[in-house]
């Protein structure tokens, strides 16, 4: 991997001074499935307030990525390491990581029949703060810090007592993702090919959740086959993903190009 | 969770089917001795005081017993249980058991909400807790008292012993021999109910040893309406045997809930059989659920015998530790458009087994038959094991029947997305674990039981439990 394709490349550096610390370094990252090598090496570094679009043909590895940074077991590292906040993310559990701010918005996410949104919601957020020695939370002002987030998401008060995205739509499969990371407040966000499946409305709605929980000391990693969503998503920084391995980096022209020049010219160039 | 659909055997068991799990074979002279010790004890009974029609029914029914002696794992409806460990010790056929039961011990076996309750403690009727209804909407009081009352006597005799299988389930003749009191239930026609009736049988320390046969009959005239929940519960620990029979008549256009929830001891065994006969477009709703005995068997059977009926058979098991739970269901559709959904779910823990052998019979004349079966099973440990059987015999050509298994651990994608979240493996897999089985309480139409249920599954599966 050539380093000047590296988010962090001098270049491309948004230079505040606030975002001097890396919350996110990846280098030489191998992974795969099954053993099939997916992830062919990635070096990626991204820092608090940043927003990075990873993009790429369908098999890139896109989702790889952000399976394997959430800590997904059906997926082996095979090489590489992750260092978040000056720890090595890849040794950790998915509750680990996610008590430490990891977030994972779910491509497809996952019908649980039996439990109620609110009993979820509240159990994660629990269990986050649990996890950082703070107390459990009151239930009446969980409610109503729900219902607040809600309000984020365009969401009806009524999703809370169905089960989890069990019979929900696939908006409000995306939706009640969003909620949740609404919610638990992570450091570091990955979006899954959040707007697969959404129609416009949707994608707004999404999209406005997003940008509203932005923060300086937060950043976020949008995994996206086409440009739409970075329409409202705006990007600091956007890597082009292809046979496992970032094969160009750039600022969010890059992605206003590959939606009129199409992936093939880059592939060709790879 | 690995999705089998199958018409064969789904068998996790590699071991011999004559070896017991105690992993010694039943010797024929045991089980032999054991048939021929309840057949002498027959006529040790005094029965001065029933009518003679029931005194030739035992009589009959102690026949077939000796006849059929108790089952072995050649017999195909007992093929993957066995009854070894049931053999080792002679349960005595007469309660003798305590009667002192104090308001205090069985309360939290009652219903919120207004119920009528019968209690029987060790095979006896215990009045000053119970509430019997003996109204023009309906009787359900005990069945040894209904027997000498002129208004019902006369019922109990046409419908007593017409349904309960003796010639081939051995279980049954021993408790159509040996039956002691029970419930009975008869809604007359064209009536609702005032309340639902809850009949809780009730084992305590004086149990050890015994064997308890309660019969229930419950018959529903046309269009009638009720719910009848059986509760079996222990106070103690002991070791005995509840073999329950209940026969069910339900008339054309009538409606019955009936429940049971299995909570006995877990040094207990308990059979329990449910026989029932549906008329023309009456719905019958049969749920079972169970948790206790170290061994059970629950056996519920169905004939569809007038048009437009329905059935639904939904059960629920939770077994730990060396638990056996069985279940065995069939459904004759015997006449045309009538509707049969059958969905059981079980989880099993340590080296616990279960048993499922459900069986749809659609005969030649029963054309538009829509049947639907499914058995759902959650592993959740390396030594449970199960073994499922959903079963179709279709002889008519215009029906709609599906069935289909499942066995399998908890689902790792949903795992993992609860730990995305921040949860821990422990709380994930019993949230799981909880969903799973909270799918088929929702078959529940009475909220105080669905309440119930779903509370007695979120404890054993709440962390720490």
């Amino acid at each position: 991997m050539d380093s000047r394709f590296r988010g962090n490349d001098e270049t491309l550096r948004n230079t505040s001074p606030i975002q001097t610390q890396v919350m996110l370094d990846i280098t030489a990252l191998r992974a795969g499935i099954a053993e099939r090598e997916i992830l062919k090496g990635i070096d990626l570094n991204i820092k608090p307030g940043e927003v990075h679009a990873v993009m790429g043909p369908n098999g890139s590895g896109k989702s790889t990525l952000a399976q394997v940074l959430a800590g997904n077991p059906a997926y082996e590292v095979l090489g590489g390491s992750a260092i978040y906040n000056g720890e090595e993310l890849l040794e950790l559990e998915p509750e680990v990581r996610a008590q430490k701010g990891i977030f994972l918005a779910f491509q497809y996410p996952v019908e649980i029949p039996g439990v109620t949104n609110a009993y979820f919601l509240r159990s994660a957020y629990n269990e986050i703060r649990k996890a950082r020695g703070e107390d459990e939370v009151d239930p009446l002002e969980f409610l109503d810090l729900i219902e607040e987030r809600m309000k984020l998401v365009e969401m009806d008060a009524s999703m809370l007592n169905r089960s989890v995205n069990a019979g929900f739509s696939g908006g409000e499969k995306k939706r009640n993702e969003i909620l949740q990371m609404a919610v638990l407040q992570p450091r570091l966000a990955i979006l899954d090919e959040t707007d697969s499946g959404l129609d416009i409305d949707a994608l707004r709605i999404v999209a406005g959740g997003v940008n509203a929980l932005r923060r300086p000391d937060n950043a976020t990693i949008v995994v996206t086959h086409y440009q739409r969503l970075l329409n409202y998503i705006v990007p600091d920084f956007v890597h082009v993903l292809a046979n496992g391995r970032i094969v160009r980096s750039g600022g969010k022209e890059l992605a206003l190009e590959l939606e009129e020049r199409g992936y093939d010219w880059l592939l060709d160039a790879a | 969770m690995t999705q089998v659909m199958t018409d064969a055997v789904l068998a996790q068991d590699s071991e011999s089917p004559e070896i017991g799990r105690a992993g010694a074979p039943m010797p024929v002279a045991t089980r032999d001795a054991r048939t021929a010790e309840y057949v002498a004890l027959f006529d040790d009974v005094d029965r001065t005081s029933e009518p003679q029609w029931l005194g030739a029914q035992r009589r009959a029914s102690i026949e077939c017993f000796a006849t059929l002696g108790f089952p072995t794992t050649k017999n195909e409806d007992w093929h993957f249980t066995s009854v070894a460990s049931l053999l080792e010790q002679s349960y005595a056929p007469v309660a003798t058991g305590s009667l002192a039961l104090a308001e205090r011990d069985i309360e939290q076996f009652r219903f919120e909400g207004e119920w009528q309750t019968l209690v029987f403690l060790n095979g006896n009727f215990v009045a000053h807790l119970s509430d019997v209804e003996a109204s023009a909407k309906l009787y359900a009081g005990p069945l040894r008292r209904a027997l000498s009352d002129e208004r019902y006597a006369r019922v109990i005799e046409q419908h007593h012993g017409g349904l309960a299988d003796t010639r081939t389930h051995a279980f049954t003749a021993l408790n159509s021999a040996f039956s002691g009191d029970g419930a009975f239930v008869h809604a007359p026609a064209g009536t609702v109910a005032p309340r639902n009736v809850h009949l809780i049988f009730v084992s305590d320390d004086s149990a050890q040893g015994a064997l308890l046969s309660p019969r229930n009959l419950i018959v529903m005239e046309h269009h009638a309406e009720a719910t009848v929940v059986e509760s079996y519960v222990s106070l103690g620990n002991a070791n005995y045997l509840t073999n329950a029979v209940t026969e069910v008549y339900v008339a054309d256009g009538a409606r019955l809930r009936h429940y049971k929830i299995q909570r006995e001891s877990l040094r207990a065994y308990h059979v329990g059989s449910w026989y029932a006969n549906q008329g023309r477009d009456c719905a019958y709703e049969a749920f079972s659920f169970a948790v206790g005995a170290d061994l059970s068997r629950t056996n519920i059977a169905t004939l569809l015998d007038g048009e437009g009926s329905h059935v639904s058979l939904d059960g629920l098991y939770l077994v730990n530790g060396e638990q056996t739970v069985d279940h065995q269901t069939s459904v004759i559709h015997a006449k045309e458009s009538c509707t049969s959904h059958e969905l059981y779910k079980g989880v099993m823990d340590g080296e616990s087994h279960a048993v499922f052998n459900g069986k749809v019979y659609v005969r030649p004349e029963a054309q538009k038959t829509d049947g639907k079966q499914s058995n759902n099973n959650l592993l959740l440990s390396e030594g449970a094991r199960v073994d499922t059987k959903p079963q179709l015999e279709i002889y008519a050509d215009d029906v709609k029947c599906t069935h289909g298994a499942t066995i399998g651990p908890v689902d790792s994608t949903a795992l993992f997305y609860l730990k995305s979240r921040g949860i821990g493996p422990e709380i994930a897999l019993r949230l799981l674990t909880y969903a799973f089985a909270a799918e088929v309480l929702e078959e529940l139409t009475i909220p105080a039981v669905r309440d119930e249920l779903e509370k007695l599954a979120f404890e054993r599966f709440a962390v720490g439990a």
